[in-house]
């Protein structure tokens, strides 16, 4: 099996990962390897961007810096410490490392509601990733629903395109979402940049405090058990208060989610921030996790946005190369955007009531169509996917864990190799001195 | 790719050719088509994308024959075949 061994291995290449990657190889480092499941780098959030200038500013110091990457590759297993096994394309690969950097960002997390399994129900970044890869939304009628500052790029984005925003429907309570932009006052960037977005977005209505209710297709049907795509949402603000708005899209995510299935598999310490309904890694203040050798930055140590992910990477970089004298400048700036990240993330977590968006027939796990009537009563994650399959499909539960989570507080923090799946072929070339798994 | 940029791409979604822009995932050539169903779920149930970044994997589709392939992951090539579960038999 082909081998590539580096002094640093970062995974990801957003924008921690390339701050991370920059910052190694500027104090002194030696054969760092940038991996990425993606083609090219950028991560999410400046896949394809070309207008945005803080994008450009790292694309450039990324580009010529000396860092390998390698593209369309993902990790399937950490066989051994200092060892990860990957697959790219058809090719099986050994990655040997002396540290590894975790930038692996965060997704949308997704919270079951009836009829959220239809065609035309994405998520809000997901929708903008896919009109962005060529999915046309000229003249479409989008609702844009769930939670979080990403609902406003999104829409933004979309509206660009041509779409019809007809609403945005915004889970948190409106004096929550107002005291947090009292407090980017003290941050003059962010702030420009909310209130150039509104402005663009004038004329369509931001609700604050409303959320999807249900989802009803063209056949008149409403629940998860018909194939025809969404026709309209009904949107609610938890009191009588209802409305149906008919669209060809909905666009709706609730807020993002750290993705930590490098971390686990390789056995990092997490933990769940109980306010912000959020698990991240635990990272001292180099960005170093609680196993020796891996730092991790970025999302994944709690959602933070761009510019916490390009300080936190910078740390990891100078920490992962022993340049920590680079490092400390920096670190109050950072922390003083992880209490702002912690503020975002307490107002845009999940309110209670959400929790009683499923009907006993709602699907909780599109991979293996698990209905909340059958996993309610289960005392555990394991007991829902020993009796149910629930969590066991496709996505190994990457949609589903966050949603059970909060759902049912069930700790959904296992990761088992092959992390994602992998053809029989890169299992049975797998190196030797396996590791015991839990 | 000079050619493709300034005629676009040729593929094929369940039989049917379209011309689609340079970039363009298999996902997005799908919508292109009118189609919004990719896969059939385990017990029969309409799916298309949802996350559109390969985590979710419902944008599972046929391509060149090949099953399961995440569509919003796959960028469109010339002369590619897509094929959702409407005709493919096992998707």
């Amino acid at each position: 099996m082909p081998e590539r061994t580096c002094r640093i291995a970062i995974i990801g290449a957003g924008p921690a990962g390339m701050a991370a990657a920059v910052s190694a190889v500027e104090a002194g480092a030696e054969n760092v390897l940038v991996i990425d499941d993606n083609p090219r780098p950028g991560g999410q959030i400046w896949r394809g961007e070309t207008d945005d200038a803080t994008a450009r500013e790292w694309m450039q110091k990324f580009e010529p810096c000396g860092a390998a990457l390698l593209g369309q590759t993902r990790i399937v297993a950490a066989p051994q410490p200092g060892v990860l096994l990957a697959e790219n394309g058809a090719k099986t690969l050994t990655i040997r490392y002396e540290k590894l950097i975790l930038a692996t960002g965060a997704s949308e997390r997704f919270l079951p509601f009836p009829g959220w399994t239809r065609p035309n129900v994405m998520g809000a970044g997901g929708l903008q990733t896919l009109a962005k890869g060529g999915l046309p939304l000229e003249g479409k009628r989008v609702v844009v629903a769930g939670s979080g500052p990403l609902l406003l790029a999104v829409a933004d984005e979309m509206w660009h395109m041509g779409a019809r925003i007809k609403c945005i429907a915004e889970q948190a309570a409106p004096n929550a979402v107002m005291r947090l932009g009292l407090r980017l006052l003290g941050s003059p960037g962010k702030l420009a940049q909310a209130v150039q977005l509104k402005l663009r977005l004038f004329g369509v209505p931001y609700r604050m405090g409303w959320h999807p209710l249900q989802v009803d297709g063209a056949d008149g049907t409403s629940g998860d058990d018909s194939d025809a795509p969404v026709a309209s949402v009904t949107l609610t603000n938890g009191a009588a208060k209802r409305i149906q708005i008919p669209c060809d899209y909905l666009a709706c995510a609730f807020h993002l989610t750290p993705r930590l299935e490098l971390a686990h598999l390789l056995g990092c310490d997490t933990e769940w921030i109980e306010r912000q309904c959020q698990r991240r890694t635990t990272v001292d203040a180099w960005q170093r996790s609680s196993v020796e050798g891996v730092y991790c930055a970025g999302e994944s140590t709690g959602v933070g946005g761009v510019d916490a992910a390009l300080i936190e990477g910078r740390i990891a970089g100078y920490a992962a190369t022993g340049a920590q004298d680079r490092a400390r400048p920096l670190l109050k700036q950072r922390d003083a955007w992880r209490r702002f990240a912690d503020a975002m993330n307490e107002t845009f977590a999940p309110r209670p009531e959400l929790r009683m968006l499923p009907e006993p027939r709602t699907i909780i796990c599109r991979c293996e169509d698990v209905r909340y009537e059958q996993v309610v009563a289960k005392e555990s994650w394991r007991a829902a996917k020993l009796h149910t399959r629930h969590g066991m499909g496709a996505c190994q539960g990457r949609i589903c864990g966050g949603a059970a989570e909060f759902l049912f507080d069930w700790s959904a923090r296992s990761s088992r190799p092959p992390v994602c799946p992998t053809r029989m072929k890169t299992l049975a070339e797998r190196p030797s001195a396996d590791q015991k798994g839990d | 790719m000079a050619d493709a940029k300034r005629n676009g791409i040729k593929v094929w979604v369940n039989g049917a050719e379209l011309s689609v822009p340079p970039d363009c995932t298999a996902a997005a050539a799908v919508a292109r088509a009118g189609v919004t169903m990719h896969r059939r779920s385990v017990e029969g149930h309409a799916r298309g994308p949802l996350c559109g970044m390969g985590v979710c994997m419902e944008c599972r589709v046929t391509i060149n024959g090949e099953l399961h392939q995440r569509g919003c992951q796959t960028l469109c090539m010339d002369g590619m075949r897509i094929e959702t579960a409407e005709v493919a038999s096992d998707a």
